[in-house]
């Protein structure tokens, strides 16, 4: 058996090589730059392109205009950078860009700390766009996690026609590690459906569906705009086309929550407590876990990957049957509070750290034993 | 006569507005050029001229203020076969002021046309960054305190390797369009024109005073031979075709199979310079060699060559979780700035836990148990410290054996560094 040695940047670069990833522009900024370098001596082997923008707002914009040319691109950056994104990123949420964004988190706010860990973002992701509509975020947990989940990212973006993030973290993205990449059974490949039909209207979708796609530059025309739009992708301000395309642009999503729900669970008969966490933190609540079942006090975990949509019924179901939820974040607290919507009822307790290094077990441990 | 306009989508433009003489402009020179109507896109900007991509029978991208450009160079390098136009204002020019200089170095095959009209006039009439001081606009009197730029000179400056102005009126418009099309390259046209909405009203402007301020300022002619190079597309295309090579993971095979795989916690603490990354690397190569996970974190600073350089290493037989260190169980002591950076440790190694400290370097009180070593009596230079040290544990049978780390430098390093490297583990094994 050979293993890989490799940080979780190299890994989600990896995973988009496998998900056919062929265009990624991007703009160096740490603790993501690593992506942006493995892309560049990835990607013109195969045939595909990558290049620096002259600032994270170029760098987007030229993902999205090649993603509309049908290209699959991929661009990654840190917070900082996903604030200048920002506008962008709405664009592409609201016109229907297949695109997958990864943000190494850093310590915020604003330039905060380079080279210190945490999840920053994990509210900002979701609603740093204007309009309010949807995108889809995943967490990874480690190298193997940012391989695996890079690919399920674009076929989520090849489906859904939206931007997905990859919500790494600096404790993933510049660790390395040991893994075994051919160990793992990836997703089969999701492409972007193309319409087939004579007369293209680019927004005309089924219902709670994505449109069909077709590039700019092909033999039909095609018209993409950030406005306000119909299906014909003209201005429109009739209030019944508005409404049903914003309808749209939530439901194509929330509709399948439940199949865009990723996550790992131990679940161990004669717990009472359920620990709830993402990304890196999962690995300590894993080692916390051990230690206490090791000391008879068993307690279940519930790593989630997928962040948004909230994958409500999963946590729902798997919640029901226990007397207490504890939720850990490497973060002031920004998941809790959806997890608290919608476990309701639940007793939650909630920790919390951001002071730019890992929570411990023992921390863990403590909190969950602190009943 | 065939058009490129879309009859369902007149024009809607204030009457007498320039950007109504561009769009037949436009329209005579996609005619005139014969390009087909499905191998060209025009992304258009924001404001007045964000509604070009309406108007027109071919490929359109409308999208945010400013950023036009930047689609138009992801679609551009995505299907090089696209007639790439882009349109934009003032406003536009101001606000994307970054991509216009940018893609003046790139030099990707586009054609800007910047509807300079010397004001938002969808909002207002404010002033832009073209409108002259003593304009009469929307801003009170902000634009007294300012000059207006020249956007062509910028162009010039910037790289372009295409610039030309010319009034919106001017009878030549369409002919000037073509130019700029046919240009292989990056190619920007500033037309000057009016805005009947907002400027006009206030301001003295006339299809004569335009001629005239074209007149009156720099003249443009096309092509602008001292910034003359190859298409950045093509360029790019060519100098990727080189990298032949796809980098495979860095893997390592099994080797060994230890009696006892204990969890180890390894922290190397070091200066910029000696390379302990690279040591690191070692320590994990030889690790996974023996079929145990490796993780390594590692910390150093943002200006490379200065400060403190730690690697942080857990090998285990188990899955690896937590990738902290919490009880190190090896600890090399190799410079000050390493020792400070994590100086906290040191009162709390359990006895068990071995310390290798260089003779030059102190340390805190520790219960740990403390070898030193004098790296210059050993004729090792600082640069080959970490390196020396792996090579004392393996003389120790700490963390791996000698031909466990013969095995790691040999994946590590290429033959030459390898040969290299062992002179220095050589050093220290000897005696």
């Amino acid at each position: 058996m050979a293993v890989s040695f490799m940080e979780g940047n190299e890994a989600i670069t990896r995973g988009a090589i496998a998900a056919g990833c062929d265009f990624f522009a991007g703009y160096p900024i740490t603790p993501a730059t690593t992506i942006f370098s493995n892309m560049l001596k990835m990607l013109p082997p195969r045939g595909g392109l990558c290049v620096q923008g002259e600032d994270e707002i170029a760098s987007i914009g030229y993902c999205i205009g090649a993603a509309m040319a049908g290209k699959k691109a991929l661009t990654a950056t840190s917070g900082p950078g996903i604030s200048l994104y920002s506008e962008q990123i709405s664009f592409a949420v609201g016109s229907e860009i297949p695109l997958v964004i990864a943000d190494v988190q850093r310590l915020g706010p604003s330039t905060g700390s380079a080279t210190r860990g945490a999840d920053s973002d994990i509210q900002f992701l979701r609603w740093g766009n204007t309009g309010g509509a949807p995108v889809i975020v995943l967490a990874p947990k480690d190298a193997m996690d940012c391989y695996v989940l890079t690919v399920h990212a674009f076929n989520y973006a090849e489906e859904f026609r939206c931007p997905v993030f990859i919500a790494s973290n600096k404790e993933i993205g510049m660790t390395r590690e040991s893994v075994d990449l051919s160990a793992v059974e990836l997703p089969s490949l999701v492409q972007r459906k193309m319409f087939a039909g004579d007369d293209y209207l680019p927004f005309q979708a089924e219902v709670n569906m994505a449109p069909p796609f077709l590039p700019i530059g092909g033999s039909k025309l095609v018209r993409q705009t950030s406005s306000t739009h119909g299906p014909d992708g003209y201005i429109t301000i009739d209030p019944e086309t508005i409404s049903r395309m914003q309808q749209r642009l939530e439901q194509k999503i929330v509709a399948a929550q439940e199949r865009i729900t990723l996550f790992e669970e131990d679940l161990k008969k004669d717990s009472e407590t359920l620990v709830i966490s993402y990304g890196v933190t999962a690995r300590a609540v894993e080692d916390a876990a051990a230690m206490l079942e090791q000391r008879g006090r068993p307690v279940s975990t519930l790593t989630l990957k997928t962040l948004w949509p909230v994958p409500e019924t999963l946590l729902r179901e798997k919640a029901a049957s226990f007397r207490r939820v504890v939720v850990i974040e490497m973060n002031q607290g920004q998941y809790v509070g959806e997890i608290r919507r919608v476990l309701c009822g639940t007793k939650i307790d909630f920790y919390g750290q951001m002071d730019g290094v890992l929570i411990t077990p023992a921390k863990i441990m403590e909190v969950v034993e602190d009943v | 006569m065939y058009s490129f306009l879309n009859e369902n989508r007149p024009p809607v433009f204030c009457p007498g507005c320039t950007h109504q003489n561009i769009t037949k402009g436009l329209d005579r020179a996609l005619i005139e050029l014969g390009i087909p109507a499905d191998k060209t896109v025009i992304v258009s900007d924001i404001g007045c001229s964000g509604l070009f991509d309406t108007f027109f029978n071919v490929h359109a991208l409308h999208g945010l203020h400013g950023r036009a450009l930047t689609y138009a160079s992801g679609l551009k390098l995505a299907d090089p076969e696209l007639n790439v136009i882009v349109t934009m204002g003032d406003g536009g020019l101001g606000i994307g002021g970054a991509h216009v200089m940018a893609s003046c170095r790139k030099n990707l095959d586009i054609t800007l046309l910047v509807l300079n009209n010397f004001n938002f006039g969808m909002t207002g009439g404010q002033y832009s960054v073209t409108t002259p001081p003593d304009a009469i606009t929307g801003s009170e009197f902000l634009n007294q305190a300012e000059i207006p730029i020249d956007i062509c000179a910028v162009a010039q400056s910037a790289g372009a390797t295409w610039v030309g102005r010319c009034s919106g009126h001017d009878v030549e418009l369409s002919e000037r369009i073509a130019e700029a099309m046919r240009h292989k390259g990056f190619s920007l046209l500033e037309t000057l024109g009016l805005c009947t909405g907002r400027y006009t009203k206030r301001n003295n402007l006339t299809p004569r005073v335009l001629e005239e301020m074209v007149d009156d300022l720099p003249a443009m002619g096309g092509v602008v031979e001292k910034n003359a190079r190859p298409e950045y597309g093509e360029l790019y295309r060519k100098l990727a075709r080189q990298k032949t090579e796809f980098p495979e993971p860095v893997t390592i095979e099994r080797a060994y199979v230890l009696d006892t795989p204990e969890s180890q916690e390894i922290v190397i603490l070091g200066s910029a310079g000696m390379r302990i990354v690279t040591a690191g690397d070692i320590v994990c190569y030889a690790g996974m060699a023996a079929g145990m996970n490796v993780s390594m974190k590692n910390d150093y600073n943002i200006t490379v060559l200065r400060g403190q350089s730690v690697s942080e290493i857990i090998v285990s037989p188990n899955t690896i979780g937590y990738t902290g260190i919490k009880t190190p169980t090896v600890v090399l002591a190799l410079s000050e700035e390493g020792v400070q950076r994590r100086h906290r440790i040191f009162g709390t190694l359990p006895p068990a836990t071995y310390v290798l400290k260089e003779k030059s370097v102190a340390i805190p009180e520790t219960s740990a148990e403390v070898h030193e070593i004098d790296f210059k009596d050993h004729a090792i230079k600082k640069q080959d410290w970490a390196l020396a040290s792996l090579a004392v544990l393996a003389k120790k049978e700490k963390l791996f054996t000698r031909e466990m780390l013969d095995y790691a430098l040999k994946s590590r390093f290429n033959e030459k560094t390898y040969l290299k490297a062992l002179e220095t583990v050589e050093k220290m094994v000897q005696d």
